[in-house]
């Protein structure tokens, strides 16, 4: 739906529905080009709100849980620990006590972010905008910024591991003597290895942004097709559930899986 | 879509999150997780040795029952003997008792018989004295012999 008095036409109503509230240092409110100092208002306080929903579940069902017969909660949350755990130790066999709870951060975090996604694309923006507020952007992981602030974070975690576990030489090694050991490549392998390693965080921050970007620009392509969009709506929703915990064990699992590969050696 | 300070902000907010979760939530759900497992592995090895207990409890009263049955028919068997045997010893006695009192009586019924012959022999001892007495009198008087003597035949 179009704001500030405009005519309503497609484009206009699409490019409403993918525009942050930003607020920057330099501009305030919603500035354009307002430089790097801006922050997606909606992205952030819908992220850090399910951030905290997640952890404040997870946490109080471990401050109650119980040894013994557990309620139907706790099993629901056990059960997704127990998925998490399994795939870390499927995958990871070093000893760290982060990989762990780090995975599970991801999944459920990141999968939440991805429910945002199942909303009806009109239905927050519209109570956004009867309030006073402009924009709304629901989906947190149709935001670049969030995915790669993610990717980046795990980025600087492969890095710190590999550099931790087999020195700064050996990751200086590992980026010049691979795949070709001879001095006489160095140059070629660490071509060929600085792409790779930073292939990582891109590909992941990407891959993760593409899939939900996509998927909520079709909800809106959907929301504009008037009667039509009732029994087109419901099928790309269901479809979309797929997507939304796929992208989300992927994610999870890319990251154990690069934790992994910095704790080894190839 | 531009690259600005949110991407810091989603790290930052990231970095808290993993550490929160690392420090307060994956520990004690994970121990929770694995105190239960290990309680339910002791449970099954528990009841797996209670059923071989039971098994065996089983076995081994089955043999004291059998054990006990076979005590208390020899209980009986003996009692049994015991019976018969206190049965013939009763009767045995009372046999003895009844030859004894019987003797008895017939000891006290001969003396009582020959103390009574005695006695009457005396007395007829007395009569015939008495009737000799009277008969040698009447030889002086016929008439009152012969009086005397029906007398005595009267007293007989």
């Amino acid at each position: 739906m179009s704001g500030q008095g405009e005519a309503l036409t497609s484009s206009s109503y699409i490019q409403h529905h993918l525009t942050n509230l930003t607020w920057s240092v330099d501009g305030g409110w919603n500035a354009h080009d307002a430089g790097f100092w801006t922050f997606h208002v909606d992205s952030l306080l819908v992220a850090v709100g399910l951030g905290v929903l997640f952890l404040w579940l997870f946490r109080s069902v471990a401050k109650h849980s119980t040894v013994g017969v557990p309620g139907k909660l706790q099993c629901f949350i056990e059960m997704v620990i127990d998925f998490v755990d399994e795939n870390v130790k499927d995958t990871f066999h070093g000893k760290n006590a982060l990989i762990a709870p780090l995975a599970l951060t991801i999944f459920v975090w990141v999968f939440l972010m991805n429910l945002m996604d199942l909303v009806p694309v009109d239905l927050l923006p519209h109570a956004a905008q009867a309030i006073g507020v402009p924009y709304l952007k629901v989906v947190p992981t149709t935001d670049l910024n969030v995915t790669l602030g993610m990717s980046l974070s795990v980025f600087a975690l492969i890095i710190y591991y590999t550099v931790k576990v087999k020195g700064f030489g050996g990751f200086v090694k590992e980026l010049t003597m691979q795949p070709f050991n001879h001095w006489a490549f160095i140059p070629v392998n660490f071509l060929l290895e600085s792409v790779t390693l930073l292939a990582k965080p891109v590909s992941l921050g990407l891959r993760l942004f593409g899939n939900l970007y996509a998927g909520e620009l079709i909800f809106i392509l959907i929301a504009l097709l008037g009667y039509w969009q009732l029994p087109l709506y419901f099928p790309w929703a269901v479809f979309h559930i797929l997507i939304i915990v796929l992208q989300a064990f992927i994610f999870m699992m890319l990251t154990i899986v690069y934790m992994s590969m910095a704790h080894e050696d190839h | 879509m531009n690259i600005n300070a949110t991407l810091i902000g989603q790290a930052i907010a990231f970095a808290i999150f993993v550490w929160f979760c690392m420090k307060y939530v994956w520990p004690p759900l994970l121990d929770a997780i694995e105190a239960r497992q290990k309680k339910i592995a002791d449970g099954l090895t528990q009841a797996e040795r209670a059923g071989k207990d039971l098994e065996l409890a089983q076995a081994k009263a089955a043999e004291k029952l059998k054990e006990a049955k076979a005590q208390a028919a020899e209980i009986i068997d003996q009692a049994n003997k015991r019976r018969t045997q206190i049965v013939e010893e009763a009767k045995n006695e009372a046999e003895i008792e009844r030859s004894k009192i019987v003797a008895q009586g017939e000891a006290e019924v001969e003396a009582e018989r020959n103390r009574a012959r005695e006695e009457l022999r005396q007395q007829v001892a007395v009569l015939a004295i008495a009737g000799a007495e009277k008969i040698i009198k009447r030889t002086i008087d016929k008439e009152a012999n012969s009086d005397i003597i029906d007398k005595l035949v009267a007293e007989l």
